[in-house]
This record gives structure tokens, sequence and C-alpha cells, in this order.
């Protein structure tokens, strides 16, 4: 059974020749983010297959994918909203913001909405301190947030899932 | 104005392309290095620099390359720490999406130095984006002969990589860091063995910070002896400052460390004062790690004498009266903040981010957590102050790596300095709930803005 495209595959052997030989085992974490990426989320199924590609066993990417949090080990929404709560975020506001999300989606931290849309998380330090609050969305941050912002990201998550009402 | 080593370029148009940044006298140093130097001569221009790790622990860069073990036969690695995850700190992030070919430049040179053939560079896996800039400047710089089999005909072959981590800040820590990049948990390692025995698939290893790595390149253009007249004492060279929290101008800034604190946090040029007006409680200059210091320390040291940036003077007084350079996270906090939350953020995040190997910082960031927590919400007794001292008292010094330590100086510090704090949420359940505690008598010494 082939869980990865084939576009995957070839990235992964393209990933496996970084290293040296019977060193593969250094692909596992760039691998584990290549399969969530196409996956959404790893499944038990999904890392037992990435097991059998770098020719692991199971048990050592269970191990791996518990340990990172950018891991999920259970389906996400959609859109995946970030937020950071750590000190510097906070101090900037970040409460407020992942307070009025809470509100907006009608979800609490760590739920998905029911048109499994969107979820919310709150993550510690990202980086982006500078510029806080702010959240992680998919690859990329979004800063400076106020609650506009928020209204015009939820709204375009929505634009782009085609749903909006 | 400050002389600027690293970020002079930053604001050209198109610095991020092999071209522009070349044109702007980009790949001289590598130039330089590879064709007229032997990497001992590249080392002993680091060690002359004296520049020191510009990830936090300001270990001297020529020294650890010194250390490196160079047994027949065995490959040796360079790797790029780019995990930058210390709360506060966002340089490196900085210098990878605008100046990726500085960080490029420099990690040739130091992989020539060292006799690393393959370089890879750990970054954060948040940093999500920034694999692809890096990438695109890894194949420029390849496309033009500064990358692959013998570059400029010297016979040094080097391949870099990118290799993502994926949400551990315990990563930055270089033994974890190889951990990981062995594609485990981040489990940090008992030393001895040092990386520079064993390192990367028990490989000879130099572990270095991007800032560290960039710093190589203007070494190499000046000469160490030149980069060491800039600064003061053992702070020698520019460091990049990440300036976040309640000031008007947060961002990245170079320096040069004769700067005073004062005018670092109020100059136009640089953090442009606190915002709206306020006035200035506190600070915790070096990531969040490094002990915070109420207003009138941070300005003055105890002894009255001004607090420059730079790594002597932030840590003058030691852990009583002092702080440190840190990774140069410099979070400020204005009279509104509440210390007691600000630790339990602090807290919160050093409990994640155990890796849980000992049993001192696995359980005990989880119980300053629950207290900070506790006395936070008003819940909090008198005895439970001392109880979080005597916590953090346990963790320090009793983990494998640094981790228990960067977790227990912040409440330590927090406790020293604005005990007070403490009790009144204690004495004041219900009113620490619905107001702050303001400055009392941490007062920024300047006097008030009319
Ligand atoms: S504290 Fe939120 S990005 Fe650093």
């Amino acid at each position: 059974m082939k869980v990865l495209t084939e576009a995957g595959l070839n990235k992964v052997k393209e990933i496996v020749a970084r290293y040296p030989e019977g060193k593969q085992k250094s692909a596992l974490i760039p691998v584990l983010h290549l399969a969530q990426d196409e996956k959404g989320w790893l499944s038990a199924d999904t890392m037992d297959y990435v097991a059998s590609l770098l020719q692991l066993e199971p048990i050592e990417v269970y191990e791996v994918a518990t340990f990172y949090s950018m891991f999920h080990l259970k389906p996400v929404g959609t859109y995946l909203f970030e937020v950071c709560q750590t000190g510097p975020c906070m101090v900037s506001g970040a409460d407020d913001i992942i307070n009025y999300i809470q509100q907006r989606l009608g979800i609490n931290v760590g739920e998905t909405t029911p048109d499994g849309l969107f979820t919310l998380k709150t993550v510690e330090c990202l980086g982006a301190c500078g510029y806080a609050p702010m959240m992680q969305l998919g690859k990329h941050y979004r800063e400076h947030l106020t609650k506009q912002r928020v209204d015009e990201i939820i709204e375009e998550c929505r634009l782009k899932a085609g749903v909006l009402n | 104005m400050s002389v600027k080593l690293l970020l002079e370029k930053a604001h050209v148009e198109g610095i991020r392309t092999y071209e522009v940044y070349r044109r702007e006298g980009g790949y001289r140093a590598a130039e330089k290095a590879l064709k007229t130097m032997s990497p001992e001569a590249i080392v002993d221009e680091v060690k002359k620099s004296g520049l020191r790790g510009r990830g936090g622990a300001g270990f001297p860069t020529g020294m650890k390359w010194s250390f490196i073990a160079k047994p027949e036969g065995v490959p040796r690695h360079l790797v790029c720490n780019a995990d930058e995850s210390e709360p506060g700190t966002f340089k490196d992030r900085y210098l990878m999406e605008f100046l990726p070919h500085l960080l490029i430049e420099g990690l040739i040179i130091s992989s020539f130095a060292l006799g690393s053939n393959a370089t890879y560079i750990y970054i954060r896996g948040e940093y999500a984006w920034i694999p692809d800039i890096l990438e695109q400047a890894i194949n420029e710089a390849k496309a033009n002969g500064w990358l692959g089999k013998n570059i400029l005909g010297t016979g040094f072959d080097l391949e870099i990589y990118v290799q993502r981590g994926a949400g551990a800040y315990i990563c930055g820590e270089e033994t974890a860091l190889i951990e990981s990049l062995e594609g485990k948990r981040g489990n940090p390692r008992i030393k001895p063995p040092f990386p520079a025995v064993k390192g990367v698939w028990d490989r000879p290893t130099v572990v270095n910070n991007v800032e560290s790595l960039a710093a190589v390149v203007p070494i190499i253009n000046i000469g160490g002896d030149e980069y060491a007249k800039i600064g003061v004492g053992k702070s020698t060279g520019t460091k990049l400052i990440s300036a976040c929290g309640n000031i008007n101008k947060p961002g990245v800034y170079e320096i040069d460390m004769t700067i005073s604190v004062e005018d670092f946090i109020y100059s136009d040029e640089y953090c442009g004062g606190i915002k709206n007006g306020k006035r200035l409680k506190a600070c915790i200059p070096g990531g969040s790690s490094v002990p915070i210091l109420p207003a009138n320390l941070l300005l003055k040291t105890a002894k009255g004498e001004t607090r420059y940036m730079n790594y002597e003077s932030l840590s003058d007084g030691g852990f009583a009266t002092g702080s440190m350079m840190g990774s140069g996270g410099f979070i400020v906090l204005d009279e509104d903040q509440c210390v007691v939350k600000n630790t339990f953020t602090l807290a919160r995040f050093y409990r994640h981010e155990s890796c849980g190997q000992c049993s001192p910082c696995r359980e005990g960031t989880g119980w300053m957590e629950k207290i900070l927590k506790k006395i936070d919400s008003g819940k909090g007794s008198m005895t439970d102050i001392d109880l979080l001292w005597d916590i953090q008292r346990k963790i320090e010094g009793n983990t494998i790596c640094p981790l228990g330590d960067a977790a227990a100086w912040p409440i330590a510090a927090a406790i020293r300095h604005f005990r007070d704090e403490f009790e009144w949420h204690v004495k004041n359940p219900e009113e620490c709930l619905v107001r702050n505690y303001g400055l009392a008598g941490y007062a920024d010494p300047r006097p008030i803005p009319a």
C-alpha cells in the first residue's frame, strides 16, 4: 500500500541521500513532516508506513512523533490557529486575542469547530516576540494581531474553503 | 550610530539574491579564506577576534573550534544551530530571512576551517518558510561554484543541507540537537564525550549558532584583530539584539556593545522608549532564561555605575543584582505588567519544554507552574513562595542539560527582586485579580516625562 504520493516518495529518496550510508533514521523528522503535510495528521498507519520506508521499528517512529509538538496525532481542522501565549506575547495582549478567537469560533483552546474548518491551539514562543501578538497559520506567521486582523483571517479562511456564510 | 558588520546591507533591495549579495561585496571573505588561508589560519583569526557564541552561552567560538578531534579517516561535521526558541529571541530568524547568503558564506568558511564536507543547518520546525529561502541561497551559491565539488579549485568539497526540527525548545541544546538530527527524541546527552569528539553519528562535530557563523564573514574580511577592537573587554564585535515587550520600536538591532542599557531602551535609534508613555518596570535582558531585573538595577548596577549592553556589564553583580547577555532577547515590561503572571507564563513554557529525562526538571517545572498559577489567581499562601524558592534551588545544577537552570533562574530572580509583589498577591487575593501591583519600589529612576 502506498500512503505517500509519488512526488512525496521521490522527496523521501532525496532526503535520505543527505545522510551517510545506513543513517537513514536521520530522515525521520523531515519525512514525518512530509507525511503530515500530505495527510494532515499522523495516524498509526501513516507512522507504520514511515517506519517501513526508513527501515525502522514502528516504536522508533512513535517515540519521535510523540515528542515533538508540531506532529498531530489526531486530526485537526483545515485551518489550525496556533496562538503564542508565552511571556513577550502575553505582555503584548495575547490573552485578549486568544479569548477573542475562542468567542468568534465558539470553541475553546484545543477544540475544533463542528464543521471541521478551524482548530485553536496555544503554543509557546515561536520567535516572533517583537511582532506580538501572533499565531502560526500553516506555513506562515500572522503577526501584530488585533481583533480586526483576527476577523479578517477567519474570513479569509472561510473564503478559501468556499463556505462563506 | 553603531558600526554594523552583519546588518549593514540588510536593507539593500534584493540582497536575498546571489546577484545583489555578490555585487555588494558578498563572498569576498569566502574567496579570501579558501584561496589564501589555511584552515588553521582561519581558526586563529576567529580566536583573535574574541567572538563569543551568540546563541546564549557566550563560549569563545575559536576555542570551541580548536577542540574538534581529527581522528584519521573519520569525517567531521559542522552543524548550524538555527533552532532559535528562547522566548524573546528572534534575531537568527531575521538574519536567515533577510541575509541568507551571509549565513551560507559564513558556513562555507567555517566548514573549510573545520574540515566539514557535509554541513547541516538545523532550523526550528515552526520557521517553516525559511528553509525555502535558505535552499534557494544554497542553490544559487552552488550554481556559482561556492558549493559542491572542488570549490574554487581548492579541492575542498562541501554540501549544505537544511534540516527542520518539529517543535522542541530543548533541541537548541547542542547534544539534544544532535540526537534530533539523528532522528531521535531531543534528549540531551551526558557530556563528556563532548560533540567535538563524539557528535552526530559519533563523528567529531561543532555546533554553532547562526549569528556566530555569520560573524565569521566580517571577521575574515576585516581580520580578527580589527574585529576585536570593536566593543569593549571580552565583548568584542557586534551583537544582534531582538527587542520586544512594551517598547515603541520592537525589532532586531545590531549594537557594538558600548551602548548603555538606558540609551538602548530610550533612544530613537533603538527601542524608542516605553510604549504609550508608560514607565519602565523591569526587563529580561537576554532571553527568558536569564534573571529579570527591576528598572533601578537594570539601568545602573548595584554600585551605581551605568550598565552597558555587553556580557560583563549585564552580569555585573552576579545573580544577586545582575543578569546576563544570554541570547540577546531583550524583553521589556512596563508599569502595567504583573511579574507574577509573567513568571507564570515562563514556568509554563519550561514545563512544556522539559524533555522529561531528569526528575528534578520534569517534576520541578510542573510544580513551579502549578504554584505560580495558584499565586497568580489569588489562591496562594506565603509558604507557597518559600516552596517555589526551594523547588528552583533543587533543580538548578541537578540536571543533565542547562534547561533545568534556565527554568530555575527566572523564578529565583522574580522572587529575589519582586518578593513584595508575590506577597501582595497572597495578601490581596481578590484585588490581585482586578488590578496590578504597579511599580512600587522598582520605579524607573528616570524622572516622569512631562
Ligand atoms: S513570545 Fe510569542 S513569539 Fe515569542
